[in-house]
């Protein structure tokens, strides 16, 4: 395929539990640092949550602050981070031709549990209901909030997409590349949902809450002792362009996006179904012209449930094999589930991969569930291992919507 | 509450709406938006700060009695007498 039609990634902007750029992310997955720990919500008391602590006055006013929303400051920090990584220039970019693609699980319980918690100390009078509510709650609001703070005039939306959601804002930058429409796409995932009590009650109710007296512990994939899920924030935008484009400005490229898939279980709204987990891993090999032994890493989505890392893993051996040489890791066993921003920030974690031939491990598998186990699942200790030219990250999420993501090492 | 209390209780509302604004001359007889960058959704964060604060009711109708700080003090005198 000619340059024009091959999509790469050039820049990276990212904020997570335990890293506010990916020097930093990669260098705390490398060094097993967790960054979960505890936090209040409304009604709950203490939950274990993830939270990141990026300066978000490093590119925004304090007004845009007060008026815009947690999402729109997480996606703010992203792309302006994201864009000083590419080196591209924005003041002469044509930036009616840059698209903002931001895969979301959820906008806006955040905001109006914010204020019916406020309205109650007014006996519900509506009076007080603030008048940014609706600004702040429409779907595109975070993508939104990056247009006016950067000035970006081409497209711009949100891709609900529950756990999925991270990958497909990639897969979305790309297929708007490919189209034409743009000539630059940020795209990736972002999560702002600690912030909402209602996720946490709504998992602790349905027994997938995560819980430990450690918090750094809590998230457990793959573990015997895993209990549910850890609630995180994050973000990761990347900067996404034709091939040609890169080349011609001479950008550092991380990574090719040679394949991907997205498809729909159709069984459940909450369980997993790893026959269409099966397929979409066997689309993207097929759209990426791969078999599954070309895969170096697999980076799984696995959330520390019980149901939903057996069904992963059923269909990883399903495509694989029992005997896979493919390295196996999990990047939430750090920074908890960064719902929409997880299939990105995942992704980013292990592109380094491709220039220092080591897998990040997964932590906090101290008692390996045998229905887990892979002969080359990397445990505790990262791995140095002798090629790293293929990463396949999977992401699923509610409703059964499944995205695979499968990025390649690129040799200029 | 006085006149001057009310110019320096807008002054204080107004720089929490508006963090990054100098607010120090700020001329009470001119029109507040002409002087700092100050849009309709910010003047509705003022509105809902008297409400939340005093339970002073401003009717849409007298929104432009509130445009200057001289303005506001006069509208609000009679309405916050007794706080």
């Amino acid at each position: 395929m000619n340059a024009e039609g091959r999509i790469v990634i050039t820049g990276i902007g990212l904020t997570a539990p335990n890293g506010n750029n990916l020097a930093e992310f990669r260098q705390n997955l490398l060094a097993g640092e967790s960054g979960v720990g505890r936090i209040e919500a409304h009604y709950m008391g203490e939950v274990i949550a993830g939270v990141c602590d990026f300066d978000p006055l490093k590119y925004q006013k304090k007004k845009e602050l007060r008026r815009g929303t947690r999402a729109g400051s997480v996606a703010i920090y992203c792309a302006n981070e994201a864009i000083a990584d590419s080196k591209l220039d924005l003041a002469t970019f044509d930036k009616s031709r840059i698209g903002i693609y931001l895969g979301i699980t959820e906008h806006g319980n955040v905001e109006t549990e914010h204020e019916v918690y406020n309205i109650k100390q007014y006996d519900y009078n509506v009076d007080f209901w603030s008048h940014h509510h609706n600004p702040r709650t429409v779907a595109n609001s975070p993508a939104g909030e990056v247009t006016l703070n950067m000035g970006i005039t081409g497209p711009h939306y949100t891709l609900g997409a529950a756990c999925a959601a991270g990958n497909i804002g990639i897969i979305q930058g790309l297929q708007m590349l490919l189209l034409g429409e743009v000539d630059l796409a940020l795209a990736g995932g972002i999560s702002e949902t600690p912030h909402t009590f209602g996720v946490f009650a709504a998992f602790k109710n349905e027994g997938a809450l995560a819980s430990h007296p450690d918090p750094q512990k809590a998230s457990r994939p793959f573990d015997r002792d895993r209990n549910g899920i850890v609630v995180s924030e994050g973000g990761c935008i990347c900067v996404v362009e034709r091939l040609s484009d890169a080349l011609r400005r001479g950008a550092k490229i991380y990574c090719e996006i040679v394949g991907y898939a997205i498809n729909s279980d159709a069984t459940d709204f909450i369980l997993p179904n790893p026959e269409r987990q099966v397929e979409c891993m066997n689309l993207a090999l097929k759209k990426a012209g791969l078999s599954a032994s070309d895969i170096d890493i697999i980076n799984t989505h696995a959330t520390a449930t019980i149901e939903g890392d057996k069904a992963e893993c059923q269909a990883i051996r399903e495509v694989f094999g029992d005997n896979s040489n493919a390295y196996i890791n999990n990047t939430k066993s750090y920074i908890g589930h960064a719902m929409g921003a997880a299939g990105a920030l995942e992704l980013a974690g292990n592109l380094p991969s491709f220039e220092d031939h080591i897998v990040h491990q997964t932590i906090n598998l101290d008692n390996l569930d045998p229905e887990c186990a892979f002969k080359n699942l990397v445990i505790n200790e990262p791995k140095k291992v002798d090629k790293a030219d293929y990463i396949l990250n999977n992401s699923f999420g509610m409703l059964g919507i499944n995205s695979v993501l499968i990025v390649k090492r690129f040799e200029g | 509450m006085k006149a001057e209390e009310i110019r320096s209780l807008i002054v204080e509302v107004i720089q929490e709406i508006l963090p990054d604004e100098d607010l120090s001359n700020l001329k009470a007889d001119v029109r507040i938006r002409d002087q700092i960058e100050m849009d309709s959704m910010d003047f509705l964060d003022m509105i809902m700060e008297l409400r939340k604060r005093y339970g002073v009711i401003v009717p849409e109708d007298d929104y432009m009695e509130l445009s200057t700080l001289d303005g506001s003090a006069a509208y609000l005198e009679p309405l916050m007498k007794d706080i």
